[in-house]
């Protein structure tokens, strides 16, 4: 009997979980991104573009609500990819007409909910996005977002500190690049005669990628609009 | 008197053309050393390779008794020289010029030793005028100053009248006579002119096509009594004929430049005249030239004349 | 030897025409300052055209690329091409001018060796392409420094992106100026050895001139034949491995090693190759001079 009741109440929890519809996870998830109104946070970002070489920067993120986002290099330069807005995960669900959402179950290895979300604003630049859910925690650990002119943006997301805001330790934002090439007729360049490397699939698929790695954030201490300008 | 300069068996071949063809001369210490010749002759060929700019296709030559080759620069600290015309450094002034030519010959001189040279050969005012600014004349006489600021033994001077005024050709000439006989230089001194050469040289080569025509002490070369007689007449060619089946035979050097040349002692000079007019010739002029010139003309214009004088 | 070379100094710099190279370096460089002070925004909005598709550029990243060590570069990428003929006008003239001016037969009738007449005159000619060359970093590095300010600099290959951390730009110029010392003397070598042959220095400056443009444009011209069979050895193909310097090495995630050289042993291979074009030239032109008849 003991050992029924013990079922009983696993199963029920499981339905209970399960029960969560896509719509509630999406909802908790967002109330909880939605506790946060502002932050700066410090970070050293690395970039990854096939045709860039570029040292590790220390950067400043802000941001504010709704939508707001500046990736700021305090003494150097940086290649801010377009789309890096994205890295704050709010701006997910900003979309004025709302979502439609499709329930794609669960990641196999994971567990991951996975979740469609397709704007139902048709003017909308996002033409789908895709995010992987920690349920437990109601974390995102992965979004991907398809664009129409911008291509796909992917983001992975590591937690450690901050989960209770749902802002993570670290961010990979993986982003298309399109072709870079200058005439050698205004760079003069200097051949040293190497051979030159053939395409590696890293050209052929023309990723990018940023990774920042946040040392930590001041969350809801107010961020002067300016900092965006 | 020790030798100076001694040239041995000089050739220089520009390809095919015989520059200097087997010149052998010596420079006496002390003399004024007149080195003759028309333009083209092969003085300045001579004169460069003295002076190391061009290579002797072959021969000797010995310069304070060391040969020139072997002992290049021991040799030119001895030597001023100007080559052709006194080209310095425009832009820079007289006095900027000589301290670098001083440097350039190894010798340290002082501010004032430099003035004093510029005063020798009177250019003590214009001492920090650029060169631009110099006459032709004031130009030569700073050459002049450059190729003495080094004090050397021995001074080369290609040309050094060319292109002067009257004034400026007697204060070089008497700059020169002020060297060789106050500071006891040894001059080698070239010219195509003989009027400039004679009034100062001791000594004199006179060349050709490379070759040297005759060389010697001036006073040797030439009788100063002697005299040449341009005769113009009418008809040159009959009269030419006339004359030398006349008394006056004897004294027939030649034509020239549509002119009979006589040859005769100045003494002679009345009586003949006194015997033209006898004869009839139809004179149209009659001119008393300079023997020594007309000697240097007659040894470079035809090789029949100096056959005739060497004679 | 010394004494010698500052009298070739004194006459160098004591001529209008050296000049002229002076004042033609600090006109390009202030007028290149200006443009790209008043109007660099437009300069850097087309270097990062075919960029903009894939990055975000707000002015804030365009005033921070548009930094003196950029500006520099963009200096040096325009001026090292004109520079041959500012060292050609000084080069060129060394023998010719002299033959020309008639001083040339003065000079060798002095108690000097030809070949040490030579060496002081090429040295000469290498002083005043380093007094040059001073006077451009002075101009175009510390000044732009002093205009522009200083930012991690962004070179922009044919095909890719160099960026290089502020504190990691300023030696790599000191090397740079160094290795165009040498580039500008091979071209001094060049027209110091045209200038033997030559009565007047028109000539060694033209031919300098154009023998430069036309291995010039040989080495930048995109013909796969030429690329190993005439390019290697000509020295305008080595002349501009000054930007080598500015190629850094990156770890396999794309980030840049800071103090490192992409390809250093390839720089310093092309600097061999232009001290040997210098040594050639230079050796030639003595051995062409002590065999000459000074006929001016």
């Amino acid at each position: 009997m003991k050992k029924i009741i013990i079922l009983v109440i696993f199963i029920t929890a499981a339905l209970l979980v399960k029960a969560q519809t896509a719509e509630e996870v999406i909802a908790k998830v967002k109330a909880k991104l939605e506790k946060v109104n502002d932050y700066e946070a410090k970070g050293k970002m690395k970039t990854n573009v096939i045709f860039i070489k570029a040292p590790i920067a220390n950067v400043k993120v802000y941001y504010k609500k709704p939508n707001k986002l500046r990736i700021n290099n305090e003494s150097g330069i940086s290649f801010i990819p377009k789309g890096s807005m994205n890295i704050n995960l709010n701006n997910i669900f900003i979309n004025t007409e709302g979502f439609d959402l499709i329930d794609m179950g669960k990641e196999d290895k994971t567990a991951f909910r996975i979740i469609k979300l397709l704007p139902k604003d048709e003017n909308s630049d996002v033409v789908l996005s895709t995010v992987y859910v920690d349920e437990q925690q109601l974390l995102i650990r992965k979004a991907k977002t398809t664009t129409k002119e911008n291509g796909t943006y992917e983001l992975e997301m590591t937690y450690g500190k901050y989960a209770a805001w749902g802002l993570a330790d670290k961010v990979n934002f993986q982003f298309n690049t399109k072709d870079y090439k200058l005439p050698k007729g205004i760079t003069f360049d200097y051949d040293d005669g190497s051979k030159k490397k053939t395409p590696s699939d890293k050209i052929k698929n023309k990723k990018g990628q940023v990774e920042i790695v946040y040392s930590n954030y001041i969350i809801n201490k107010g961020v002067s609009d300016t900092v965006f300008q | 008197m020790s030798t100076i300069v001694s040239v041995k068996n000089l050739y220089k071949n520009f390809k095919e053309i015989k520059a200097v063809n087997d010149l052998s001369f010596s420079v006496e210490q002390g003399q004024i050393y007149g080195f003759l010749g028309q333009n083209g002759a092969g003085k300045s060929t001579t004169i460069r390779m003295l002076l190391t700019l061009i290579k002797p296709t072959s021969g000797v030559i010995e310069i304070f008794g060391l040969n020139l080759q072997k002992h290049r620069k021991e040799v030119l600290r001895q030597i001023g020289a100007i080559i052709e015309r006194p080209d310095l450094y425009k832009y820079l002034t007289a006095l900027e010029n000589l301290r670098i030519f001083a440097a350039m010959s190894g010798v340290k001189v002082s501010e004032k030793k430099l003035l004093d040279q510029l005063a020798m050969v009177g250019l003590a005012e214009r001492a920090h005028s650029k060169v631009k600014t110099y006459s032709q004349g004031m130009k030569q006489r700073l050459g002049i100053a450059t190729a003495l600021v080094h004090d050397p033994q021995l001074v080369i001077l290609d040309e050094p009248t060319n292109g002067l005024d009257p004034q400026g050709i007697a204060d070089v000439r008497n700059l020169i006579l002020q060297l060789s006989k106050e500071m006891n230089k040894t001059l080698l001194i070239s010219s195509h002119l003989l009027s400039e050469v004679e009034l100062i040289a001791d000594s004199m080569i006179i060349i050709d096509k490379g070759e040297k025509i005759v060389e010697g002490k001036v006073n040797d070369l030439f009788d100063p009594a002697e005299t040449i007689i341009e005769l113009k007449t009418i008809d040159d060619e009959s009269m030419y004929e006339k004359l030398t089946q006349s008394s006056l035979e004897s004294f027939v050097h030649g034509k020239r430049n549509d002119c009979i040349l006589l040859k005769l002692h100045r003494q002679q000079v009345p009586d003949a005249i006194k015997q033209l007019v006898n004869m009839d010739v139809p004179i149209l002029s009659f001119h008393s030239k300079h023997s020594l010139e007309d000697y240097f003309l007659s040894l470079t214009t035809g090789s029949q004349h100096v056959e005739a004088l060497k004679n | 030897m010394w004494k010698l070379l500052k009298i070739e100094l004194f006459k160098i710099f004591k001529r209008p025409r050296t000049y002229i190279a002076f004042g033609a370096i600090a006109a390009i460089v202030f007028l290149i300052q200006i443009a790209l002070k008043y109007d660099g925004k437009s300069y850097i909005d087309l270097l990062l055209s075919n960029l903009s598709g894939s990055f975000e550029f707000n002015d804030d990243f365009k005033d921070k690329l548009l930094n003196g060590y950029l500006i520099c570069f963009v200096i040096l990428n325009t001026l090292l091409i004109q520079m041959p003929l500012l060292i050609a006008l000084i080069s060129g003239d060394a023998i010719a001018g002299e033959a020309n001016m008639g001083t040339l037969r003065l000079a060798m009738t002095k108690p000097i060796s030809r070949t040490e007449y030579m060496l002081v005159k090429f040295t000469a000619s290498f002083i005043y392409t380093l007094a040059l060359l001073v006077v451009m970093a002075l101009l175009a590095l510390f000044g732009s420094m002093l205009i522009f300010g200083t930012n991690d600099m962004v070179v922009l290959r044919s095909e890719g992106i160099e960026q290089i951390k502020n504190f990691d730009v300023l030696w790599r110029y000191f090397a740079a100026f160094g290795y165009a010392a040498v580039a500008l003397t091979t071209v001094s070598a060049l027209a110091f050895l045209l200038s033997v042959f030559a009565e007047n220095s028109i000539g060694p400056i033209i031919a300098t001139m154009s023998i430069v443009i036309v291995f010039t444009i040989l080495s930048e011209m995109n013909i796969p034949i030429y690329d190993e069979t005439i390019k290697p050895y000509l020295f305008t193909s080595h002349m501009v491995a000054w930007k080598g310097f500015f190629y850094v090495k990156a770890n396999a995630e794309g980030t840049t090693i800071n103090g490192s050289i992409e390809n250093l042993p390839a720089v310093l291979r092309s600097l061999g190759i232009l001290i040997v074009y210098i040594f050639v030239f230079l050796g030639t032109a003595i051995w062409v001079f002590r065999k000459k008849d000074i006929l001016t």
